[in-house]
């Protein structure tokens, strides 16, 4: 596997972007990390790859890679992807969204892009909460937990966003965590090669605002329940839904083969030009 | 692909679809909104066999995304929408200024605000279209005043935003889109296209934003081999963010000054019966219609008057007025709103002339006797 040092000289617009906005043990950048090790494992061209991503923390990471990078507003990452994917369909499109951008703002167009299985691949970086703008709950923030905009604690239940995106269409659906990176990087991969909608659920943590209104600890505590809670599919399917509270099922929960969009958009076209339309 | 010149009979939103066709749009992005649906049904029909691409995305916020994505991927990209379609664009539209990505926009305007009155003609998105989207930002709108200026104003709107990196809107009104007339076709050959500018450079100097003598930097597509960042954040000459006060001031000064310097081929002005004129009408949209009938009548009678046509509301062509301020004692100003361009010609007329305007929110049209009756109650 690629170096540290390798992957940033590689990778990382090293010269002219650093250092970074994220706070120290911010979970986004090893995420980041897995996901570039995943492209290099994969030996995608940087010139072949889109990187499009929201507004929030997560909206930040395309700047600092050196690939065709496209940071667009809050929530609307996938529609853009889905323009850019539409136009040239020989990239490999990479969406990176925060658990706020792509449920609440940005709900409505992740349940279409699931729909339409579009072959984009969306990277969901949750941490349960609004991290750039202090700490505000988000559609993940569990229930009874608290943000800055509900000290008392959360009354609204979170979204379940793998079995969301699942329900409305994704043909691909994985999850893990930033702790568990080596397990992310090979989700990564095979949902970068899988042809259609792509959803990768990576569970990370903010202990700027999440963790420490939760009295969560700090990034490595924070860590260690990501290691904790995490069930591997295999496993959690020989368990009790008792043993199962309170533990996120991680690996690829979903893969499904169906008619891609820009695949099928090109038989239109084909059928128009018989037909001659223009 | 139209390889004979041809007369048809269509409508407005015929007309613009025609022109998005010829002038070579090759993506559409948009939601059903009546009274523009017709442009969306027309491309999603015809795009791909023209080898474009046509997608309904699921609202007006997502079809204005998917058209800045499609142009950052080289396409030329146009959607169509009305009034509350229009209003959720405004966010990104700021964004496409910003990037400085090329686009058109067609509104069909209807009767506002809110859900208003979707069948009804209305010209009251003039300032939306001009300040819609938040903070300090370029514009250009063209707003055609028959069938036949649909379908040359939407080529031109195609080409001014790929010369400029900027949004186009071409601003119709719900008269204009629907009426139907005969309009000549040209074969596409004959068709001027202007294409935005790519880098010729090595990848490894291309900044995606520095300026050219033209003042608009060169553009490359997402997988042209040339790798660079694109943001909504206020940007240095590579693209990346910036704090930097004297970046941001050159990042925002250089959307007004490319603007600025093509200020006169941007500006669509007619003048009908001016030369002697001691009172003009200044008209757009379908106003024009009635102002030309009320211009014929009034001039049979012998008074001296004129028409300025504006073909682009902005940015506000003021020569247009000013050269002809010395001769003019009065100023008719009508429009289906409460006088949007009448504060421009207010604000270019500075004291010199009298001006009158004439307004209607109701749905209904202002008629060519009503334009007649105010001119003549002006005159006497």
């Amino acid at each position: 596997m690629i170096s540290n040092s390798e992957l940033v000289k590689k990778y990382f617009r090293y010269n002219k972007k650093f250092p970074h906005i994220w706070c120290p043990g911010c979970g986004i950048g090893t995420i980041l990390g897995s996901m570039l090790r995943a492209i290099d494992d994969l030996e995608l061209e940087k010139d072949d790859i889109a990187f499009v991503s929201g507004i929030g923390c997560t909206g930040r990471a395309p700047v600092y890679v050196d690939f065709n990078t496209l940071h667009t507003t809050h929530g609307r990452a996938l529609p853009f992807a889905t323009g850019l994917k539409l136009a040239r369909p020989e990239l490999k499109v990479i969406v990176a969204t925060g658990d706020g951008d792509s449920t609440a703002i940005g709900g409505n167009h992740l349940i279409h892009a699931c729909r339409r299985n579009i072959d984009i691949t969306t990277i969901i970086f949750n941490n349960y909460i609004y991290g750039m703008t202090g700490g505000q709950y988000s559609p993940t923030t569990p229930h009874g937990d608290k943000a800055y905009t509900c000290k008392l604690g959360n009354i609204e239940r979170p979204f379940n966003i793998s079995a969301l995106v699942e329900a409305a269409g994704a043909t691909f659906v994985g999850r893990s965590t930033s702790y568990h990176t080596l397990q992310l990087k090979n989700i990564i991969k095979r949902a970068i090669q899988h042809k259609g909608f792509s959803v990768v659920e990576v569970i990370t943590h903010c202990p700027t605002t999440y963790g420490r209104i939760n009295r969560k600890g700090g990034a490595v505590e924070m860590l260690e329940w990501q290691k904790e809670v995490a069930v591997d599919r295999e496993k959690a399917a020989k368990m009790s839904p008792e043993e199962l509270e309170g533990k996120i099922v991680t690996g690829i929960l979903l893969e499904r083969e169906l008619p891609e969009f820009c695949e099928q958009y090109d038989t239109i076209i084909e059928k128009a030009q018989s037909l001659d339309k223009g | 692909m139209r390889k004979k010149p041809s007369y048809q009979l269509m409508q407005g939103n015929e007309a613009a679809a025609e022109g998005a066709l010829a002038a070579g749009v090759n993506f559409f992005a948009g939601y059903p909104i009546t009274p523009s649906t017709e442009i969306a049904e027309i491309l999603a029909d015809r795009l791909p066999a023209n080898g474009g691409k046509f997608i309904q995305m699921e609202d007006e916020i997502g079809s204005i995304a998917a058209i800045i994505g499609a142009s950052i991927g080289g396409c030329k990209s146009l959607t169509a929408t009305s009034g509350p379609g229009f209003s959720l664009m405004q966010e990104n539209l700021g964004f496409a200024c910003l990037a400085e990505v090329p686009l058109v926009i067609v509104n069909v305007m209807r009767g506002g605000p809110s859900t208003g009155m979707p069948t009804s003609p209305s010209q009251g998105d003039v300032m939306q279209s001009r300040w819609g989207t938040h903070g300090d930002h370029p514009i250009i709108v063209l707003s055609p005043a028959s069938v036949e200026e649909t379908f040359h104003y939407t080529i031109k709107a195609v080409n001014l935003a790929e010369k400029y990196r900027n949004p186009v809107i071409v601003l119709m009104d719900e008269v204009i889109g629907h009426m139907r007339a005969r309009v000549s076709l040209p074969p596409w050959p004959m068709v001027e296209r202007v294409n935005r500018v790519k880098p010729n450079m090595p990848p490894e100097w291309y900044n995606p934003y520095e300026r050219q003598a033209s003042g608009v930097a060169p553009m490359a597509a997402f997988g042209d081999g040339y790798r660079y960042h694109v943001t909504g954040l206020v940007h240095d000459a590579k693209g990346f963010p910036t704090a930097n006060p004297n970046e941001a001031r050159d990042n925002l000064r250089g959307l007004f000054a490319k603007i600025e310097r093509g200020f006169r081929e941007i500006c669509l002005v007619d003048y009908e019966e001016m030369e002697d004129a001691e009172h003009a009408i200044v008209a757009y949209g379908c106003m024009v219609l009635s102002a030309r009938s009320a211009l014929e009548q009034l001039r049979e009678a012998g008074h001296r008057v004129g028409l300025i046509k504006l073909g682009t509301l902005w940015p506000f062509p003021r020569f247009a007025l000013e050269r002809y301020l010395p001769q003019l004692k009065n100023i008719i100003v009508p429009e289906l709103n409460l006088g949007q361009v009448y504060r421009e010609v207010l604000r270019v007329n500075a004291g010199h002339a009298n001006i009158e305007k004439i307004n209607r929110i109701n749905g209904t049209i202002i008629t060519p006797e009503e334009i007649i009756k105010t001119v003549k109650g002006l005159i006497r």
